[in-house]
C-alpha cells in the first residue's frame, strides 16, 4: 500500500541559548493511506512536536516528511486536533470550525452545512451563536475536533483529542471517528495517554521512548474491531503495549 | 454591593464634596476670587453662554483635541504594531525610543511654535504627543502578547500569508491592548489640551489664562468642570464601544 505519511530521518531541534536541545533524531514513521495509527509514549518524548513537524508548524532540523495526499480544492490535505483546545476566542463556536473553510472551494452553503454537521457529531448541535468563554473545557476540546473534521482532511493528525471528556462522551465519541475513517478513507495519526483506546482505535500503535525520541516498538493490532472493547485477545494486546511503554518508561528514568 | 447602592454613595461622595467646598467659600476665611463657592459657577456657565464664549472655546479645544488624538492615535498604533512584528525594526528604535520618550509633551512647545507658529496645528501637535507614546508602548505589547499557539493554529488551518496571520490572529488578538491604550490616550489628551493652549492658541486652556487674570476664578472653575463633563462623555462613549467589539471577552 501507498504510503501518505513517510518521515525520513527526521529530526527536530528547539533552539536553546547558543545552541540546540534536539528533540528526536532518525525518525522513520509512516502512515499508509487509510490506515489508523496511534501513538503512545512517554510525557515530553516529542509526541506533539512530531505531530507539528508533520503538519508543517516547524520546520525539520534533518531529514524530511513527505505527505502524499491527492490534490483536492474541496478539501484541505491535513488538518490537526491540537492538544489544548486552543479556539479562537474572538470567534463564535461556529466560526471556529469554519476557521479552515475560509481557504476552500465550496459554496458558503456547504460550509455552513459542514459545521452543522461537525457540531452534531461531536453533541454540540446549536452551539453555533456561542462564545469560547460559555464553553466547559470539554465541550471546547470537541470543538477543536469539529474544526478538524469541518475541512474533511485527508490526513487527520488527533493529539490526545478525548482527554478532556468523560468516559462515555469519549467512548461515543471513539465510534464516532471509526465510522468516519471508515466512511471517507481517512489516514489518521492519534496521539494518546490511553493504552485502551491507542488498541481500540489502531491498525497499529507505535511505542515512542525519549531521550531521543525513538520508536521503541509497534504493535499490529490484528483483533476484528467489533471483537475489541472486550476479548481476551484485545485485552492481551492492551497488557503488551503497556508493558512496552513500562520498560520505556523506567528506561527514559534510567538515563535522565 | 447592590448597584443601586453604589450610585447612591458615589453621589453622596460628590455632592457632599460640594457642600463642604460651599461651606468653607462661605465661611469667609478665605477672599471669594481665592476659593469661589461652587454655587456661583451655574451663573458664570449662563453668562459664557449667553456672551457666546463658552461654545467658541469648547468647540476650538475640541478641535484641536480631535486632531491629535486621532493623529497620536494612529501613529503610535501604527507604529507599536509594526516595531512588534518585525524584530529588526524592533531593535533599531530600542535606543531611539528611550532617548525620545521621556521627553514631556510641553516640552515640545518652543520646536511647535517654531515649526507651526501659534497655530491650532501646533495645539494638536503638542497633544499628539503624549497620545502617541501610550499607544506606540501599548500596541506593541499587546501585539507581542497575542498567543503563539493561536498564530500556529491558524496557519494548520490554511491561513499562511502575513496580512492573513495579521487579520485573523494578531490584530484581534492585540485588540484588547490597543483599545485600553487608546482610552488611556483619550484621558492623557485631554491634560495636554490646556497646557497646549497657554501660549495663545483660541480654547478652553486661554480663557482660563484670560479668567485669572481677571480673578474670575468662578469661571476658571467653570472650564475645569467643562473639561471633566468632556472627558467623562468622551470616556462613556469609548467604554459602550469597547464593550461591543470586545463583546467575546467574559
Ligand atoms: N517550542 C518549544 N521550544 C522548546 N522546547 C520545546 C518546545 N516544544 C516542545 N519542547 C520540548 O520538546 C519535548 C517534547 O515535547 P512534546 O510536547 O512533543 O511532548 P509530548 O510527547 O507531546 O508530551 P505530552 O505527552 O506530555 O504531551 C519536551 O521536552 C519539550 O520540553
Ligand atoms: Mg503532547
Amino acid at each position: 500500500m501507498a504510503k501518505i505519511i513517510e518521515t525520513q530521518d527526521l529530526a527536530v531541534a528547539f533552539a536553546e541559548g547558543d545552541g540546540h536541545n534536539i528533540i528526536f533524531r532518525h525518525l522513520n514513521v509512516s502512515v499508509e493511506k487509510g490506515e489508523f495509527v496511534t501513538l503512545v509514549g512517554v510525557s515530553g518524548a516529542g509526541k506533539s512536536t512530531l505531530l507539528r513537524v508533520i503538519a508543517d508548524l516547524i520546520p525539520p532540523y534533518e531529514g524530511s516528511v513527505k505527505l502524499d495526499a491527492a490534490h483536492d480544492p474541496t478539501r484541505r490535505p491535513i488538518a490537526m486536533v491540537f492538544q489544548a483546545a486552543l479556539l479562537m476566542p474572538w470567534r463564535k463556536v461556529g466560526d471556529n470550525i469554519s476557521l479552515g473553510l475560509d481557504g476552500i472551494d465550496v459554496p458558503a452553503a456547504v460550509k455552513k452545512e459542514r459545521v452543522e454537521w461537525t457540531l452534531e457529531l461531536v453533541g454540540l448541535a446549536g452551539y453555533e451563536d456561542r462564545w469560547p468563554y460559555q464553553l466547559s473545557g470539554g465541550q471546547r476540546q470537541r470543538i477543536g475536533i469539529a474544526r478538524a473534521l469541518a475541512v474533511d482532511p485527508a490526513i487527520l493528525l488527533m493529539d490526545e483529542p478525548f482527554g478532556a471528556l468523560d468516559a462515555i462522551t469519549r467512548t461515543g465519541l471513539q465510534d464516532e471517528l471509526l465510522r468516519i475513517w471508515q466512511e471517507t478513507h481517512k489516514s489518521i495519526l492519534f496521539v494518546t495517554h490511553d493504552i485502551e483506546e491507542a488498541v481500540y482505535l489502531g491498525d497499529r500503535v507505535l511505542l515512542l521512548g525519549d531521550k531521543p525520541a525513538h520508536i521503541v516498538n509497534e504493535y499490529h493490532i490484528n483483533v476484528d474491531r467489533d471483537q475489541r472493547r472486550e476479548s481476551e485477545q484485545f485485552l492481551l494486546m492492551v497488557d503488551e503495549v503497556k508493558a512496552g511503554l513500562l520498560a520505556a518508561m523506567a528506561l527514559s528514568n534510567g538515563s535522565g | 454591593m447592590k448597584s443601586s447602592t453604589r450610585y447612591f454613595l458615589s453621589a453622596v461622595g460628590l455632592v457632599g464634596f460640594l457642600l463642604i467646598w460651599e461651606g468653607i467659600a462661605r465661611s469667609g476665611l478665605f477672599a471669594t476670587y481665592l476659593l469661589p463657592p461652587p454655587s456661583t459657577i451655574p451663573a458664570a456657565l449662563i453668562s459664557e453662554i449667553r456672551e457666546g464664549i463658552w461654545q467658541v472655546m469648547v468647540v476650538a479645544s475640541l478641535r484641536h483635541y480631535s486632531v491629535g488624538f486621532v493623529l497620536g492615535s494612529v501613529l503610535g498604533v501604527g507604529l507599536g504594531v509594526m516595531v512588534a512584528l518585525f524584530p529588526r525594526i524592533e531593535a533599531g528604535q530600542a535606543w531611539l525610543a528611550r532617548v525620545l520618550r521621556p521627553i514631556p509633551p510641553l516640552a515640545w512647545i518652543p520646536f511647535a511654535i517654531i515649526w507651526f507658529g501659534i497655530t491650532e496645528t501646533a495645539a494638536a501637535f503638542i497633544i499628539s504627543i503624549g497620545i502617541f507614546w501610550i499607544n506606540y508602548f501599548t500596541a506593541m505589547g499587546a501585539v507581542q502578547a497575542v498567543d503563539k499557539d493561536l498564530i500556529e493554529v491558524a496557519r494548520a488551518f490554511g491561513h499562511r500569508s502575513f496580512p492573513a496571520l495579521l487579520r485573523k490572529v494578531i490584530l484581534p488578538g492585540a485588540a484588547p491592548g490597543i483599545l485600553s491604550g487608546l482610552r488611556a490616550g483619550l484621558g492623557q489628551g485631554w491634560m495636554t489640551v490646556v497646557a497646549a493652549e497657554l501660549f495663545g492658541i483660541q480654547g478652553i486652556g486661554q480663557r482660563m489664562i484670560e479668567a485669572s487674570g481677571l480673578l474670575a476664578s468662578n469661571v476658571v472653575i467653570l472650564y475645569m468642570f467643562s473639561i471633566a463633563l468632556l472627558y467623562g462623555v468622551s470616556d462613556y462613549v469609548f467604554v459602550l464601544v469597547q464593550k461591543r467589539i470586545l463583546a467575546w471577552q467574559r
